[in-house]
């Protein structure tokens, strides 16, 4: 066979099948998790963590696959809390439904954001993404519409209501909701990375130059990374309003959200599937703990946590943690 | 709606410093291209030394504001001894999340030591009113714009008339070429922030005669000075000058004629405005 | 045929007259040779015709189509592809994968992107090198990474700035084989280069560039005793 036939018959991707049944394993693992009696705040724990990771998740999207810093991005979290929050609070369209409202208003507004915003690029892009994130805020804490600083309640239910969403008796059917979305969603953004608009996209982030000298259009890669990732995060501020059962602008539009979803992703490996549950996975119990070993100033030693660690990371190791795996639990040894 | 009323909102807004502020990050980012996303953070740590001066020491502002540029100045050196230096090479998007990063860390420092509490200098030897043609000015705030003024005349003609000046602007436009030159890169930094953050240092030393001091005030003292060095031009010391006043006049007026609560959003309108239709900004390099 | 028609076209910098009225015509499948000293405008030409710049004013024409003001990615889903003097590489990604992006112009599955790509690396003699990332590669490599992204566009009209800028000697011989080859399969080219020689033994016309301004147009004998030409150049034809 000659070099070419050699090329040709290799396998299009290059991924260690090991890693599907560690995948498998983990799952299941974490699906069986619960059963052995995870007391309130582990289950909590692992929410939160389950969250942060789908939320990073869509922030990877945007910077770390089409390289557009987003410091605002915690605007599409609110929006899709209030979005599907104010119809069924005000409706009573089932969360289950509404849920799919607040992908369809992130989607709407991630083209209307989007689109003034694709001539701007780097510093200004990310100082826009700041302005609108803040500028959320400071529209929702006044909108009467939706209960300007007193924000949206959700009406209790007695006792547990899957139709309702809402359950009382356990953490554990949020749970298993969460995992199932983090499980779903990192199957998408699987399937993105391996698809001709992952290619593209990818390509956009790279050089958009030359990515334009290729017949890709980089405004309309731009706004499909945009949309993507606001439908991703959407849906995660719908669920933790019904986790909450509060939704108002100081718990979703605050800046915590954008700021940690940046740091979760930079810290696992910006750039990496895996990135955002390994940041999460670990920034999510230290954030836990600290709140409960230091009382009443865990908030503010959380950020200063924060702070420091992204200039760390930044400093010594911008690729992030994930870079610490060696090469071939991931990826089979290519041939050189 | 008289015009009093109208001109009262004009004075206000001519007597923002956002051009001193904006000045301070413009130099930095024309020197190194980064973005020093903490600079409102480091405009806090100056009103705080100005407070705390005042209130342990019982050093009136304008007094202390010597001292302060001082301590802002060696702020801006050990940010780039310890930080910047390191994420010089790095992509863009490693600086934005560092300096990020170090805002992020100095506020909730401040937040833990000082606690978000609002401060202000009771009693500064600079207050009260002066009236000039039915027009209010706050004494404070009429000294500060002048005093500001003079400090970015004064950096204007350091930039542009001393050595030291001219050789920051070579470093700027050229590093590689200046360093064969002679013009030692690093210490040319180091200086820059310096000198930058000695800007803030005059800013918010005379901002804390009028000005609340709490651990958040520096946010949106940022975003205008995001808004400004865009608007002005990123690298352009001129640029931010009338930056600055426009952006004062847009807030003061529109929060006089539309809204005050969104007055983030008129700045934000002009700065996407101006982003999109002029990219360079009035003065600018890009 | 004439596959690229450009008329009057000219651009200017703020005072500096990039491009200045310049026309010319490219034949199909022929190789046509820009050449002109540092500053004469020919990398601007090509932003020009591809569209990253918009002319002032002129007229251009790809397969009598006109195509002034398009953007870049609907100029080159026209079939124009190019290459870039400052090269371009998609670098935290492999050589295979800067060509597959190429390949997805024409062919959406991604195994047979790959296997499209892969026949063109081999075009270019880069197989052994198609997992290595393109920060890796040396700079000939990356001249050839360009290329083969390129043509893997399957474009009609190929323009390529300076191939053979800062390469090797050794490896020149090899990149003009390249383009040869690219011309007969049908290709047509329009490639800038500074290096004389190069220019005569592959071009079938010559354009030359002086200051913005056509100084010459025609066939490499006659612009070789082209008077303006050898001006321009200081008499340097015999430049190794």
């Amino acid at each position: 066979m000659n070099k070419l036939d050699i090329a040709k018959s290799e396998p299009l991707w290059n991924t260690n099948k090991n890693i599907i049944y560690i995948i498998s394993f983990v799952i299941i693992f974490l699906i069986a998790l619960p059963l052995f009696g995870l007391n309130s705040f582990y289950l909590h724990l692992f929410i939160m963590i389950f969250m942060h990771a789908v939320m990073a998740q869509s922030w990877n999207v945007i910077a770390g696959f089409s390289g557009q810093i987003s410091l605002g991005h915690g605007a599409f979290f609110g929006i899709g809390a209030y979005a599907s929050s104010f119809f069924f609070v005000q409706y009573g369209i089932s969360p289950w439904i509404s849920i799919f409202i607040g992908i369809f208003f992130s989607a709407i507004v991630a083209v209307l954001i989007g689109i003034p915003m694709l001539r701007l690029s780097g510093h200004y892009f990310a100082i826009a993404t700041l302005l609108i994130g803040i500028s959320f805020q400071v529209v929702f804490q006044r909108w009467e519409l939706v209960g300007a600083a007193s924000g949206l309640w959700v009406p209790l239910t007695q006792g547990d209501s899957w139709s309702s969403l809402q359950f009382h008796s356990s953490k554990a059917p949020y749970y298993y909701i969460f995992l199932f979305f983090l499980v779903i969603t990192f199957f998408v953004v699987w399937l993105l990375n391996r698809s001709k608009i992952g290619f593209r996209l990818r390509a956009v982030r790279d050089d958009a130059q030359a990515a334009s000298s290729l017949c890709i259009s980089v405004s309309n890669y731009k706004i499909i990374a945009f949309v993507i990732s606001a439908m991703i995060m959407a849906p995660m501020g719908s669920l933790f309003g019904q986790y909450i059962l509060i939704i108002d602008p100081d718990r979703m539009f605050n800046i915590e959200i954008s700021i940690i979803v940046l740091l979760i992703t930079v810290l696992g490996g910006i750039g990496n599937i895996w990135g955002p549950l390994i940041g999460a996975a670990i920034l999510i119990p230290i954030s836990e703990y600290s709140r409960i070993y230091l009382g009443g100033t865990g908030g503010a030693v959380d950020l200063i946590f924060y702070g420091l660690i992204l200039m760390i990371i930044c400093i010594f190791r911008p690729e992030g943690l994930i870079s610490f795996v060696p090469k071939n639990i991931l990826e089979r040894e290519k041939q050189r | 709606m008289t015009s009093e009323i109208i001109l009262q909102a004009i004075v206000t807004g001519l007597m923002m410093g956002y051009a001193l502020i904006a000045a301070g990050l413009s130099l930095i980012f024309g020197l190194m291209d980064i973005v020093n996303f903490a600079h409102g953070e480091h405009l806090m740590l100056s009103m705080f030394s100005s407070f705390w001066l005042w209130s342990l020491f019982g050093i009136d502002p304008i007094f202390s504001i010597p001292i302060t540029i001082f301590l802002m100045a060696l702020c801006g050196i050990a940010t780039h001894y310890f930080l910047i230096r390191y994420i010089l090479k790095a992509k863009m998007l490693i600086q934005i999340c560092a300096t990020f990063g170090l805002s992020i860390f100095i506020r909730s420092i401040a937040q833990l030591l000082w606690t978000p509490d609002f401060r202000n200098v009771d009693k500064p030897l600079l207050e009260g009113r002066l009236e000039i043609a039915s027009v209010f000015i706050g004494q404070p705030q009429l000294i500060a714009s002048i005093v500001c003024l003079v400090a970015f005349i004064g950096l204007y003609l350091f930039v542009t008339r001393t050595e030291t000046g001219l050789a920051l602007q070579a470093t700027a436009q050229d590093r590689h070429a200046a360093e064969i030159l002679g013009v030692p890169s690093n210490k040319m930094f180091a200086i820059g922030w310096a000198i930058g953050l000695g800007c803030v240092g005059v800013a918010g030393g005379m901002m804390s005669n009028y000005f609340f001091i709490f651990t958040d005030v520096g946010i949106n003292f940022a975003l205008f000075a995001f808004v400004a060095v865009a608007l002005g031009g990123f690298g352009s010391i001129i640029g931010c000058l009338y930056a600055g006043i426009i952006i004062g006049l847009v807030e003061s007026l529109g929060g006089l004629l539309i809204d005050p609560s969104f007055k983030l959003l008129y700045v934000f309108a002009i700065y996407l405005l101006v982003v999109i239709y002029r990219p360079q900004g009035l003065f600018g390099r890009y | 045929m004439k596959i690229l028609t450009v008329e009057n076209l000219s651009r200017a910098f703020g005072g500096i007259k990039a491009n200045e009225d310049i026309s010319f015509e490219a034949e199909k499948g022929k190789v046509l040779g820009v050449i002109g000293p540092n500053g004469a405008g020919k990398s601007t030409l090509f932003d020009l015709i591809t569209g990253y710049t918009k002319p002032d004013n002129g007229k251009i024409l790809f397969e009598n189509k006109n195509i002034f003001g398009l953007k870049p990615d609907k100029i080159s889903s026209l079939g124009v592809g190019r290459t870039f003097q400052k090269l371009k590489p998609f670098a935290d990604q492999t050589l295979l994968e800067n060509v597959m992006i190429g390949a997805f112009v024409k062919e959406n599955n991604i195994k047979k992107a790959r296997d499209n790509a892969l026949e063109i690396i081999e075009f270019v003699d880069l197989i052994e090198k198609r997992h290595h990332f393109a920060r890796e590669l040396s700079t000939g490599q990356r001249k050839r990474l360009e290329m083969a992204r390129a043509m893997a566009i399957k474009p009609k009209l190929l323009l390529m700035d300076e191939v053979t800028g800062g390469v090797d000697q050794k490896t020149i011989p090899g990149l003009v084989e390249l383009i040869k080859k690219m011309r007969n399969l049908g290709v047509t080219i329009v490639t800038i280069e500074h290096n004389i020689n190069i220019i005569m033994e592959i071009s079938d016309s010559i354009l030359a560039l002086d200051q913005g301004k056509k100084i010459a147009f025609g066939s490499p004998k006659e612009i070789q005793n082209n008077k303006k030409v050898i001006d321009a150049y200081l008499g340097t034809v015999d430049a190794a």
